[in-house]
C-alpha cells in the first residue's frame, strides 16, 4: 500500500513543516517514507508545498505528481492540484480560506475551517496541524498515537509549550 | 672566521631569476626571518605563479604550489588545519593585486593569521612584460605599448593603502630593497610580519617595490635607480597599519 | 520506531561528512545545497573543526587545496555554476594527487541555468571539467542514505588512491528528507608521507604541486596517474542490478532519474514486459562490464537521464553499440514521470524484437 500526499499552501502556512510530521508519523509506525518540498523563490510568500509517501514498499520516486491526498491549504493550490488528485482520492480543504467546494466527483472532499479553527485555539499558525489532524481521522493513514508521539521528534524538546499546541491542534483536527 | 652564510631555510638549488632581479635578496630576506624565529621544520610556503612559481624549490620548508592568484585562499586552508604551523605566501603583483585580489582583500578582512610576501614590481615578468596592475600611469609595457593610459587602463592599484582601510588586518608596510638602508627595513619589516604570526596576532603584508630589469629594460642599476626615482614617489615606502603600534600609543 | 532520523539529502551529507573525520568545509552560497553549509556553520565550531564561508568557489576550492596538502579529511559544495568556479582547483587538486571531496547537488544548466534539478553536469564531472588530463572518482547517490554511505566511501577512496572525490547529486536528493541511519564508524587513518605539516627538521621539504616543466616529466606523471586509475577501474566500480535476471530490455539511469524509472520497471513487468534496470553508483568508473554482458542478452537500452543525453554516451560505448540504445529524458530542472518512461520502455518492446 502506497499513499501519496501532497500538501500545499501559502508560504508561512507550515506546509512543509506539516509534511515532515506526517513523515515522521509514517516511520513511526516502522513505513517506508519520504518527504520531498517545492524549493525556490516560492519559500518567501508565493506558493508552497510538498510531497510525502507513506508505503509499505521502498519508496520509488518521490515526486508526487499524483497524490492519493491531497491537502489544500489556499485557492490557488485547489486550483493548481484537484485535477491530479487520482480518482478515489481524498482532498482536504481548509474552508476558512478557500470558498468553493472540490468540483471532481470521483474523489472524496472533507472541509474542515482550519484557520478558523487554529485561530480559536489561540495559535493562528497552527492550522497545518488542524488539517494534518482531520486527514489522520479520515484516511486512517496512521494512528493518534504515531502522530503525536511523531511530534515529539520534530518539535523540540526544550519547547515544551510548542510542543503542546502543536498536538492540541492536532487533536483538535482529529476530533472536528 | 666565517661572516656570511646561505640561510639553512634556502636550497642548494641554483635560483632561476634574471640577473639582477631583487627576488633572489627578497628570499634571502625571507629565509633569515625564518632562521631567526627558529620556524623552518612547522613553516609552510605557498608559491605563486609568476616569476616565483618556483620558490617551492628555494625555500627549505614544506611548500605548496598554488594557482594564479589563490595562494591566500590556499594559506587559508593550511592555516585553518594547523594553526600552529607558520604559513607564508610569496606572491607577486599580477598574481596578487589582479587575478588574486578577491583572495587577498578576504584573507586581510578575515585576519588570517598569515604572512604575505608581496613582490611589487610593477609587470608581469614571467610571461614577458605585461601591464600589471600597479603599473605605473604612462609606463610602456608590452600591453601598455603607449604607456599606460589611466583613461582606458585605470590607475595602479596601491595594495598597502587599499588593504590598511579595512579594519582587520594586523601589520601592513612596504618597503624596498633597492639599497642597502632599504634592504635592511626590508628584512625588519618581514621578521615582524613572521614574528606577528608566532605570537598569534594575524594578517601581516609585506609590500616590497621590487625591479624588473629585464622586461624594463635596463640595466639592473638603472633599474634600482628607477624604483627611487618613479616608483617609490608613487608607492611610499612606510607602515601603512600596525595594530601592535596603535596599542603601544594607546 | 527504527533508530532512523528523517534528514534533508543535503544534511545526510554534512553529518557523514563529520562522522569520516572530515573537519574542515569551505563553502559558498548556491541554492539547492546551503543546507550543508549552514549544517557544517553549525556543527564544526562545536567539534574544533572549521567552517568558512569563503568569498567565492574559486577561493573555497583554493581552501580545500590547502588543507588536502596538509593532509586532513576536507570538503566543498556548491551547485553547478559554482562547480563550474571550481574547476581551475580540482585540476590543480587531481594535478597534485590529493584527496578531497567536492560535492554537487546539481541543478539546471547551462548558464545560471534554473534553481530544479538536473543530472546535466554529467559530463562535467565524468569527463574532466577543468583542464588537462585527470578523472574524479565519482559517485552517484540514489537516497538520502546513501547520500551519506557514499559520502562516507568518497573519503576513503580518495585517501586510497590520492585522488579527489565528487559525489554528484541533484537538488531533489538534496531537499528530500527519508529515514537514515548514521551509525558511528571507525575513520581509518591513512599514512599521509607526502602532506605538508611542516618538516620538523627531519626530513627533506615535501612539495605539493602540479607544474612540471619539463614535458617528459609531465607525461610521466600523468602516465603514473593513470595507472592509479586503472586499479580504481578495476576495483572501485559500483553498480545496482533491478529485475535484470531474464530481462530482455535494460533501462540504464542513476540518481534521482533511477527512482522514477523503477517504478516504471515495476509497472512495465505488470504489463508483461520482461525489463530491467541498471543503475550506475560509480559514474566513473563507469560500469561497463556489467553493460556489456547485459548486452549478450538484452534486445536494447534506455537511457533516463534528467540532461539532454549525456551518459547514453557512455552506455553505448560500454556496449559497443551493438544494441539500441535510446534516450528518455527531461531537462532544465523538469524531472520525467514515471508514465514517460514506461511509455518509452513500451515503445522499445514494441519497435526492438
Amino acid at each position: 500500500m502506497t499513499n501519496e500526499i501532497l500538501i500545499a499552501g501559502f508560504g508561512g502556512q507550515g506546509v512543509l513543516f506539516a509534511g515532515k510530521c506526517l513523515a515522521y508519523e509514517g516511520l513511526e509506525e516502522n513505513k517506508q517514507v519520504s518527504w520531498l518540498p517545492s524549493y525556490g523563490p516560492e519559500m518567501r510568500g508565493g506558493t508552497a508545498s510538498c510531497g510525502v509517501i507513506i508505503s509499505d514498499e521502498p519508496v520509488g520516486s518521490p515526486i508526487v505528481s499524483k497524490p492519493t491526498i491531497l491537502i489544500a491549504m489556499n485557492l490557488p493550490s485547489l486550483d493548481r492540484y484537484e485535477k491530479d488528485t487520482v480518482s478515489g482520492g481524498k482532498i482536504f480543504v481548509d474552508s476558512s480560506l478557500i470558498a468553493r467546494e472540490v468540483e471532481r466527483k470521483d474523489v472524496d472532499a472533507f472541509y474542515i475551517p482550519a484557520t478558523r479553527l487554529a485561530n480559536e485555539l489561540g495559535t493562528p499558525t497552527l492550522a497545518n496541524m488542524i488539517i494534518l489532524g482531520k486527514m489522520i481521522k479520515e484516511t486512517g493513514l496512521v494512528t493518534l498515537e504515531s502522530a503525536t508521539e511523531a511530534m515529539k521528534h520534530v518539535v523540540s524538546a526544550k519547547r515544551a509549550s510548542l510542543l503542546e499546541a502543536n498536538i492540541k491542534a492536532l487533536q483538535t483536527g482529529y476530533n472536528y | 672566521m666565517k661572516v656570511f652564510d646561505k640561510p639553512k631555510a634556502l636550497t642548494d638549488a641554483p635560483l632561476h631569476y634574471c640577473p639582477g632581479c631583487t627576488h633572489g635578496i627578497i628570499h634571502r630576506l625571507v629565509a633569515e626571518a625564518i632562521d631567526e624565529l627558529g620556524i623552518e621544520g612547522k613553516t609552510v610556503g605557498v608559491a605563486p605563479v609568476g616569476c616565483a612559481v618556483m620558490a617551492y624549490d628555494y625555500f627549505a620548508c614544506d611548500m605548496v604550489e598554488a594557482a594564479h592568484g589563490r595562494a591566500p585562499a590556499v594559506a587559508t586552508g593550511l592555516k585553518r588545519a594547523m594553526p600552529e604551523n607558520i604559513i607564508f605566501t610569496y606572491q607577486g603583483d599580477g598574481d596578487l593585486a589582479s587575478i588574486g585580489m578577491a583572495e587577498t582583500v578576504h584573507a586581510a578582512t578575515r585576519n588570517e593569521n598569515i604572512t604575505i610576501i608581496f613582490v611589487n614590481n610593477a609587470i608581469y615578468g614571467m610571461t614577458g612584460g605585461q601591464m600589471a596592475p600597479t603599473s605605473l600611469p604612462g609606463q610602456v609595457t608590452q600591453t601598455s605599448p603607449y604607456g599606460r593610459d589611466v583613461k582606458t587602463a585605470g590607475y595602479p592599484i596601491k595594495v598597502s593603502e587599499m588593504l590598511s582601510a579595512l579594519d582587520a588586518p594586523y601589520y601592513i608596510e612596504r618597503v624596498a630593497v633597492n639599497n642597502v638602508k632599504n634592504v635592511r627595513n626590508a628584512k625588519k619589516a618581514i621578521l615582524k610580519a613572521f614574528k606577528n604570526q608566532v605570537e598569534g596576532k594575524g594578517f601581516s603584508l609585506i609590500e616590497i617595490v621590487s625591479t624588473c630589469p629585464t622586461n624594463w629594460g635596463m640595466t639592473p642599476s638603472q633599474a634600482l635607480e628607477w624604483v627611487d626615482t618613479n616608483m617609490i614617489p608613487y608607492y611610499p615606502l612606510g607602515v601603512y597599519k600596525d595594530k601592535g603600534a596603535q596599542k603601544k600609543e594607546d | 520506531m527504527s533508530n532512523k532520523v528523517l534528514m534533508k539529502g543535503n544534511e545526510a551529507i554534512a553529518e557523514a561528512a563529520i562522522k569520516a573525520g572530515c573537519r574542515h568545509y569551505f563553502g559558498y552560497p548556491i541554492t539547492p545545497q546551503t543546507e550543508i553549509a549552514a549544517y557544517m556553520a553549525k556543527r564544526m565550531p562545536k567539534i574544533g573543526g572549521t567552517f568558512l564561508q569563503a568569498e567565492s568557489e574559486v577561493s573555497a576550492i583554493n581552501m580545500v587545496y590547502g588543507v588536502a596538502g596538509a593532509g586532513y579529511r576536507v570538503m566543498t559544495s556548491s551547485s553547478s555554476p559554482g562547480i563550474s568556479l571550481k574547476q581551475e582547483g580540482i585540476s590543480y587538486i587531481a594535478g597534485a594527487d590529493l584527496p578531497a571531496l567536492i560535492v554537487n547537488v546539481q541543478r539546471g544548466g547551462p548558464g545560471l541555468g534554473g534553481i530544479q534539478p538536473s543530472q546535466s553536469d554529467y559530463f562535467q564531472a565524468t569527463k574532466g571539467g577543468g583542464h588537462g588530463d585527470y578523472r574524479l572518482i565519482v559517485v552517484a547517490p540514489a537516497s538520502v542514505q546513501e547520500m551519506a554511505d557514499l559520502t562516507i566511501k568518497s573519503f576513503d577512496l580518495s585517501d586510497k588512491y590520492r585522488v579527489p572525490a565528487m559525489l554528484l547529486a541533484d537538488g531533489t536528493l538534496g531537499q528530500m528528507m527519508e529515514p537514515v541511519s548514521l551509525p558511528d564508524i571507525e575513520v581509518k587513518e591513512v599514512e599521509k608521507p607526502w602532506a605538508v605539516r611542516g618538516t620538523k627538521g627531519e626530513r627533506k621539504h615535501n612539495i605539493v604541486n602540479s607544474l612540471y616543466l619539463n614535458p617528459e616529466k609531465l607525461e610521466q606523471t600523468n602516465f603514473e596517474r593513470y595507472e592509479r586509475y586503472a586499479e580504481i577501474e578495476k576495483n572501485e566500480v559500483m553498480y545496482e542490478e533491478f529485475m535484470m535476471e531474464d530481462a530482455q530490455y535494460c533501462v540504464v539511469s542513476f540518481g534521482i532519474a533511477s527512482r522514477i524509472s523503477k517504478n516504471a520497471v515495476v509497472e512495465a513487468r505488470k504489463q508483461g514486459i520482461k525489463v530491467g534496470l541498471i543503475r550506475p553508483i560509480t559514474l566513473w568508473p563507469f560500469p561497463k562490464a556489467v553493460l556489456k554482458k547485459a548486452a549478450e542478452t538484452v534486445k536494447g537500452f534506455i537511457s533516463v537521464e534528467l540532461s539532454m543525453g549525456q551518459m547514453i554516451e557512455d552506455v553505448k560505448l560500454a556496449i559497443d553499440c551493438s544494441r539500441p540504445v535510446v534516450l528518455c529524458n527531461r531537462t532544465g530542472g523538469m524531472i520525467p514521470s514515471p508514465e514517460q518512461v514506461l511509455e518509452s520502455i513500451k515503445n522499445m518492446a514494441k519497435e526492438v524484437k
